[in-house]
């Protein structure tokens, strides 16, 4: 969607908001719109950090009870308009996000979800141990506007519609955003994401704040124009995320047309039911949410819109084409200073010893190869060297600072860029803005961000399919978006997890070529493989690991003649039969 | 404080904990096999309640006969509502989309039956006046309620009876093959759609078996599922998601919690003891006192 769509699209909902607030006569519509209004206020707010960020919160409420509370509250104890309230209501709600997240965010996936399940229950019991079992909002007569308190009906859903325009333009914002760029990364790959530069847990506790401050702004609105009376199960009770979960799973996640999408069906249709039908059958509301939820998540996961919504169009597609070798072969320079050292490296998992005692250097310039047969520790190495593993024992310096303790984005960000065995892609990101995730770890602006990822495509020849999704790539469009994403990090040193696994014999030709065009950038290349032969070409150097211990070390020639090399690959009777001299099958 | 009655209180926390270790294996069993957090379990126990009522009031049954009598018919419900609902929902291949799609769709489950049961049995709270609710063993100078005890040993039995289950009959073993390797259990001829619904099937029978313990001593009414599958969330997640030894433990530990909480705090804050309680688990060990740390990448 193009820029501008996007704010014409918001200008759009304004539009029909405004007319449908002046067309409607009846008390009884105007309250259905008001509603409509804060459900998909409320809606677009848990888009923010379970849509966008994908961590799914089950006590959103939490922050709609407290901007109701904190407003109301002040108005009875200490007389202050909730003009002015409702921005106490939503500081406290952002403080509470805060304090919340700090801790919450180390949990993942379903963890996070239930924890925040605890925290609207905790202020539920609170309230009512506190004597706020119901608290009334004061009536004052003689101010009712500076209070709230209007008799035209309509009053609220213009309150209302401003506040959701206004939450539509925050969510567009952030869409458009660095933030939104890596919230979605997040949803998609978080350990991608931070290998890629993304500070996982700040732009989490940014979203959280952002969807916290909207939320509890409609939690205030919400009290003055339906509630009146504020009770604990009235704003922090299950049915207030009931709503918010069912407008936006049944209009679509992850979009800001969602959460206005399912307001504007479910809201209007559950009041009706609420009204005809709420006397005879109480909670008939609960059922219609319950059935809605249900059927939702069987037929149509994805939400409304994004069912609706026509794929892009398929871009003509162009295979990559592996560039002649006189334009992408430079000489090896001479090695240069040492840029990472690694001494002393042990690792253990339970009743495994991954890693045990491993050292070597890389310097600047060169390629090196870590080979080693299955299980030898090779990834585990990398996931030390780039922050997802902290060691048990040893040091990792780069470019002489300690950077051991390390965070993979922190890593990322001093120049040490990488791969991974699986290609570890952004599913419903296109290439370009998977690359761009990459790009965005020097604190680009997204117009910036876009011209560098370009660039990094058009380095890998891959600048033709920069708007398709990655699941229309083969196995080598994929393996050279992924090294296009990495470089876009501007990387002095690249981590390469078995660039050339799965890929066919022109394939693998493709792939050397970029890596050799890669250091010829003036970027340091480590290579993880398992099979000696491709590594033998293409790298100056090779590291030999075995069940965790640095076999070998030095020139390819060498290491392929070393009688332990040959007896991890091809075992010691191999070995006694044919002596190493006769180690041909390891060399090219 | 004398050391009698702190002993009272611990008593009383263990008797109540161990209907809450039941309830809890039962949502340990269906996370640990199908990787759906439940979140229809409470409604499921509540209803379970209401049939141990309805067993006493129409049938005459005793509630410990009654919570027995309904593992059969519930364990044919589970059945029906994994084939009928739980088996079509998939997350498209991707493991995390499909724990979400699960739990939200057992959250739909749950407003279902917890609304509707509001709709037709009214939110009227019920009781089963059983004889000895209000009767207490003395032992020394701790009294034992007697409903609770009853309740406690029933619920024992049971736990020990799926341990032994699992852990010994062919199903079983089937059941936690299905649960370690869905892949290579199915090369070996086990059908894991097939076990993810039996697993259901005794995950709702066992909770509403503790429902049905229950309600020897609690008052029934729709709205008590919310109350109860929050407990359960803990107690699981504190002894680890899936695991149930950790569930049992876990289900205890809450129990204790609960009633020890009444030493420090009034009782309405009772439960806010236990989710402080929950809250310090996530945050110093996530995978539970029996869980294991998943590794990463």
């Amino acid at each position: 969607m193009t820029r501008d769509r996007g704010w014409l699209g918001i200008a759009g909902v304004v539009a029909i908001g405004l007319v449908l607030s002046l067309a409607l006569t009846e008390r009884y519509h105007h309250r259905i719109l008001t509603l409509v209004f804060l459900w998909a206020t409320m809606g677009l707010a848990w888009n923010i950090i379970s849509g966008y960020a994908g961590q799914i919160s089950f006590g959103h409420q939490a922050f709609f009870g407290i901007g109701a509370y904190v407003t109301v509250l002040l108005a009875a104890k200490l007389h202050l308009t909730p003009w002015l309230g409702m921005l106490g209501g939503a500081g406290v709600a952002v403080l509470a996000a805060l304090l919340i997240g700090t801790p919450t965010f180390r949990l993942a996936g379903i963890y996070f979800g239930l924890a925040t399940l605890a925290y609207p229950l905790i202020f539920r019991i609170l309230m009512d141990f506190l004597g706020y079992q119901e608290v009334a909002i004061p009536m004052v007569r003689d101010h009712p506007v500076l209070f709230m308190q209007f008799e035209e009906p309509r009053t609220f859903d213009l309150l209302a519609l401003a506040l959701l325009a206004a939450t539509l333009v925050l969510s567009r914002l952030i869409e458009t955003s660095r933030l939104g760029y890596s919230l979605r990364a997040i949803k998609e790959n978080e350990q991608a994401a931070e290998a890629m530069g993304v500070d996982a847990f700040r732009c989490k506790m940014a979203a959280y704040v952002l969807s916290a401050a909207p939320a509890a702004l409609a939690g205030a609105i919400y009290a003055h124009a339906i509630l009146f009376v504020v009770t604990p199960d009235g704003v922090f009770g299950v049915i207030a995320i009931v709503q918010t979960l069912t407008v936006c799973l049944v209009g679509g996640v992850g979009t800001l047309w969602g959460p206005v999408i399912g307001a504007a069906i479910m809201i209007p249709i559950s009041e009706i039911l609420d009204a005809t039908a709420g006397d005879r059958f109480p909670g008939i509301q609960g059922v219609v949410y319950g059935a809605t939820l249900m059927a939702i998540m069987m037929w149509a996961p994805e939400g409304l819109f994004w069912r609706l919504r026509r794929r892009p169009a398929s871009v003509a597609r162009a295979t990559p084409v592996v560039p002649t070798a006189a334009t992408a072969e430079a000489p090896a320079a001479a090695p240069g200073p040492v840029q990472l050292e690694v001494r002393g490296i042990s690792k253990a998992f339970i009743g495994l010893q991954a890693l045990a005692d491993v050292s070597f250097e890389v310097r600047e310039g060169e390629i090196l190869g870590i080979i080693g047969p299955n299980g030898a520790g090779k990834t585990t190495l990398f996931n030390v060297l780039n922050g997802f593993l902290l060691p048990d024992r040893g040091e990792v310096r780069w470019l002489g600072q300690p950077i051991t303790a390390l965070r993979p984005h922190l890593v990322c960000r001093r120049g040490i860029g990488r791969t991974f065995q699986v290609v570890r892609f952004f599913p419903h990101l296109t290439v370009l803005e998977n690359v761009m995730v990459g790009a965005f770890a020097h604190g680009d602006a997204p117009g910036a961000a876009r011209e560098r990822a370009r660039d990094a495509l058009g380095r890998v020849s891959l600048a033709g399919q920069a708007d398709t999704l990655p699941a229309g790539l083969t196995t080598l469009e994929l393996r050279l978006m992924e090294l296009a994403r990495c470089l876009a990090t501007s990387p002095r040193l690249v981590l390469l997890d078995e660039p050339l696994a799965g890929l066919s014999s022109d394939g693998v030709e493709m792939m050397a070529v970029m890596i050799r065009r890669t250091r010829a950038a003036g970027v340091t290349v480590v290579i993880i493989e398992h099979t000696i032969q491709a590594l033998v070409k293409l790298a100056d150097r090779l590291v030999v690991l075995d069940h965790g211990r640095r076999l070998a070390e030095g020139a390819p020639g060498d290491v392929t003649r070393n009688p332990a090399v040959i007896e991890a690959y091809l075992g010691k009777r191999w070995l006694a039969r044919h002596g190493p001299d006769h180690a041909a099958t390891l060399r090219p | 404080m004398a050391a009698s009655e702190l002993a009272q209180y611990v008593v009383t926390g263990l008797l109540v904990g161990g209907v809450y270790a039941l309830m809890s294996i039962g949502l340990a069993l269906i996370f640990g096999i199908m990787r759906v957090v439940n979140f229809a379990q409470g409604d499921f126990m509540m209803l379970g309640m209401y049939l141990t009522f309805y067993y006493a009031v129409a049938l005459g049954i005793d509630p410990l006969l009654g919570a027995l009598l309904s593992i059969p018919p519930f364990f044919v419900l589970g059945l029906l509502v994994h084939r009928a609902f739980l088996a079509r929902v998939t997350g498209g291949g991707d493991p995390n989309r499909e724990m979400d799609a699960q739990l939200i769709l057992t959250l739909g489950l749950s407003l279902v039956i917890t609304n509707a049961t509001t709709m037709i049995l009214s939110p009227m709270p019920r009781s089963i006046n059983a004889p000895y609710a209000s009767k207490a063993f003395a032992v020394g100078p701790l009294l034992l309620n007697q409903a609770r005890t009853y309740s406690f040993a029933t619920a024992l039995l049971l736990a020990a009876a799926v341990y032994a289950f699992l852990t010994r009959t062919d199903l079983g073993k089937a059941l936690r093959a299905a649960a370690d390797d869905p892949e290579a259990a199915g090369y070996q001829g086990i059908n894991v759609r097939t076990m993810h619904g039996v697993a259901f099937g005794i995950g709702i029978a066992l909770v509403a078996a503790a429902g049905g313990l229950l309600a020897s001593y609690h008052p029934i009414e729709p709205n008590v599922a919310v109350n109860f599958i929050v407990l359960m969330f803990v107690a699981v997640v504190l002894g680890g998601l899936g695991s149930i030894p950790g569930a049992f433990v876990g289900g205890i530990v809450i129990g204790l919690v609960q009633s020890l909480t009444l030493l420090l705090l009034p009782l309405q804050l009772q439960n806010v003891g236990v989710f402080v309680a929950f809250l310090i688990v996530l945050y110093v060990r996530p995978q539970g006192l029996f869980g294991r740390r998943a590794r990463t990448v």
